[in-house]
């Protein structure tokens, strides 16, 4: 293993598998968006039979449901609770007396905290959506594989900027957990990201003229521009563009949480504790 | 040969005041005021590799800052400071691979993984190789009898068994400082004796240089050779602990039981302290009367059931320090 990679690969590895160990709360996420997944597919039903010309079809838009709901996990709706708990108890301390680099160590524990609780989770989810709905008779209502094998391997890149990008924005919220000294920081998180990432409604059921800034706004790169690159609603250039776009805000993310951890770990004071 | 120098270190924190009641709440959403508190005031010491220093001051006279500076996480706002040629708040990440630190309220393993896993995870986080690590940890848990404690989730751990965890995670790396930070606080009597027994073998036996604040002065007076003495920020002593007792409190104690009422006894040559029923306690400076002479006073005079005689208690030693230096927080 690479010596300078090792301590971020280490906590990555030991988040993952400490994240594997909660089943219960897999379990209980699980039986909740297969609920959510079915009232909201038949929500989009009742809104196609309305209107006929949408810019994806009913059965691109439950597939994209249903990825939605298998893939909720990915969502930075939250700062990492171990560390705002460590922020609250003056314990954050100690992530200073670590000789590694702060964010990429905090950027590492997100990703593992991500890919674990979603790998949980996406399985089930796509066995009852994928193959049971089917079985019983469902196929119109059931959660369809990539449009082809293009698709499909976009579809693997753009997912995994997904990861990297939701945990670059957890890292921010981190950050804003340590510079208040609250985790109430973070609860901006969730009135960005439902709306904008497209996880209520799909971005491109959207009037026409917010698109190009619905496209390039940084949310989207965690719900939209995947699904729709699964379906093949974004194909060639324009999936390219979509991934561009991921990559944009994954570096942009980056930077400022960067430039932002060193003002914030030089004043934070942390007096009495 | 120096290790540790700190020259003139002050640090400052601004802290929002508002004046009080509604009134002044909304002028506080128009207008922030700062108020500066100095935590540490010009504070200069060296440490030399190897000692065993015990750094001691009442409630937020500056004691943890200086141990937070000194450990790479805060900036002073003047002065400097060098550990081992490092200016620690700069050169943060190779700093903090040579120092150990334990906060005594504050955990750095992992609260839902079993100890040995956290052990694992650090010697990643600190790039120590497999050999060096497996013959350093099990020197550590042998030394410090953490074995069966090994695959235990930290959160099911008493505070004891905690605190050697904590203490092995700390050396897991070698480091050549080991900071303490009130590191028996809460602990039972005899989890504090083997620590400090640990503590004391490692500074001796393999130079590890020490630095230890607390508020129990048994730790002090069983450990430190030298004791740092800080108060409102400002260093107010450096020097042996034996020195500043002499020097502060000389006198000895001389208590007695009294066979029948004792509410006017007084002796030519001590000072009563204090009275309870019929024990009187009184002071004493050794040097102008020795205790003899004392006893055989009081004894030609009352009858007596019983004495003893005593040193000051050391916390007696140190509240009376804080209070001749005006050190105690207002």
């Amino acid at each position: 293993m690479n010596a300078a990679a090792l301590p971020y690969l280490s906590i990555l590895r030991a988040r993952f598998a400490l994240m594997l160990q909660y089943r219960a709360a897999a379990f209980a996420g699980f039986a909740t968006q297969c609920w959510w997944g079915a009232i909201k597919v038949m929500v989009l039903a009742a809104f196609y039979a309305g209107s006929a010309h949408q810019p994806i079809n009913l059965a691109q838009a439950i597939t994209y449901t249903w990825l939605g709901q298998g893939l909720l996990g990915l969502l930075p709706w939250q700062a990492d609770a171990e560390i705002s708990a460590a922020v609250e108890t003056g314990n954050v301390a100690y992530e200073r007396l670590r000789p590694v680099d702060t964010h990429t160590f905090w950027l590492a524990r997100a990703i593992a905290a991500r890919a674990a609780n979603t790998g949980l989770r996406v399985l089930p989810m796509f066995a009852v959506a994928s193959i049971f709905l089917p079985m019983i008779g469902l196929e119109a209502w059931s959660w369809h594989l990539p449009s082809g094998p293009q698709a499909a391997f976009l579809f693997a890149i753009s997912i995994s900027l997904t990861v990297i990008l939701s945990s670059a924005f957890t890292v921010l919220l981190n950050i804003a957990v340590t510079a208040l000294k609250t985790r109430r920081a973070a609860n901006i998180a969730p009135v960005l990201v439902s709306p904008l990432s497209g996880m209520i409604v799909p971005l491109v059921l959207m009037p026409l003229w917010m698109q190009p800034f619905l496209f390039w706004q940084p949310f989207a790169g965690l719900v939209d521009i995947p699904y729709r690159i699964y379906f093949g609603n974004l194909a060639g250039s324009a999936a390219l563009e979509g991934i561009a776009a991921q990559c944009l805000w994954v570096v942009l993310f980056i930077v400022i949480g960067r430039a932002w951890m060193a003002r914030v770990m030089a004043r934070v004071d942390m007096q009495g504790s | 040969m120096t290790q540790i120098s700190v020259e003139n270190l002050s640090k400052s924190y601004s802290v929002a005041v508002r004046d009080p009641g509604l009134a002044g709440a909304i002028r506080g959403l128009f207008q922030r005021r700062q108020r500066q508190i100095a935590a540490l005031d010009d504070v200069s010491f060296s440490l030399e590799r190897g000692e065993l220093l015990g750094f001691i001051g009442p409630n937020g006279a500056g004691k943890s800052t200086t141990i937070k500076i000194l450990s790479g996480i805060l900036r002073p706002s003047s002065g400097s400071c060098h550990v081992d040629g490092l200016v620690p708040w700069e050169q943060r990440i190779t700093h903090v691979g040579r120092i150990g630190v334990v906060f005594g309220q504050r955990t750095q393993l992992w609260w839902d993984l079993p100890v040995v896993e956290s052990f694992a995870l650090l010697r990643d986080i600190y790039r120590v190789d497999q050999p060096r690590f497996a013959r350093t940890s099990e020197r550590l848990i042998d030394m410090l009898k953490i074995a069966p404690l090994l695959d235990t989730p930290l959160r099911q751990l008493s505070l004891g068994q905690r605190m050697r965890c904590e203490i092995a995670a700390a050396l897991l790396h070698s480091p050549s400082i080991l900071f303490l930070d009130e590191p028996t606080i809460g602990l039972d009597a005899i989890s504090k004796l083997a620590l400090r027994e640990f503590v004391k073998d490692l500074n001796r036996t393999d130079g590890v240089t020490v630095i230890l604040t607390t508020h129990d002065m048994h730790d002090i007076e069983a450990l430190a050779r030298r004791v740092i003495i800080i108060g409102n920020g400002k260093l107010l002593r450096d020097s042996s602990f034996e020195s500043m007792r002499a020097e502060v409190l000389g006198e000895r104690r001389l208590i007695v039981d009294f066979a029948n009422d004792s509410s006017d006894v007084e002796i030519e040559g001590a000072d009563v302290r204090a009275r309870d029923g019929r024990t009187v306690e009184f002071a004493f400076d050794p040097e102008r009367t020795p205790a003899h002479t004392l006893i055989a006073r009081i004894a030609a005079s009352h009858e007596v059931v019983d004495i003893r005689v005593e040193d000051p208690k050391i916390e007696e030693v140190i509240a009376r320090f804080y209070t001749l230096h005006g050190a105690v927080e207002s």
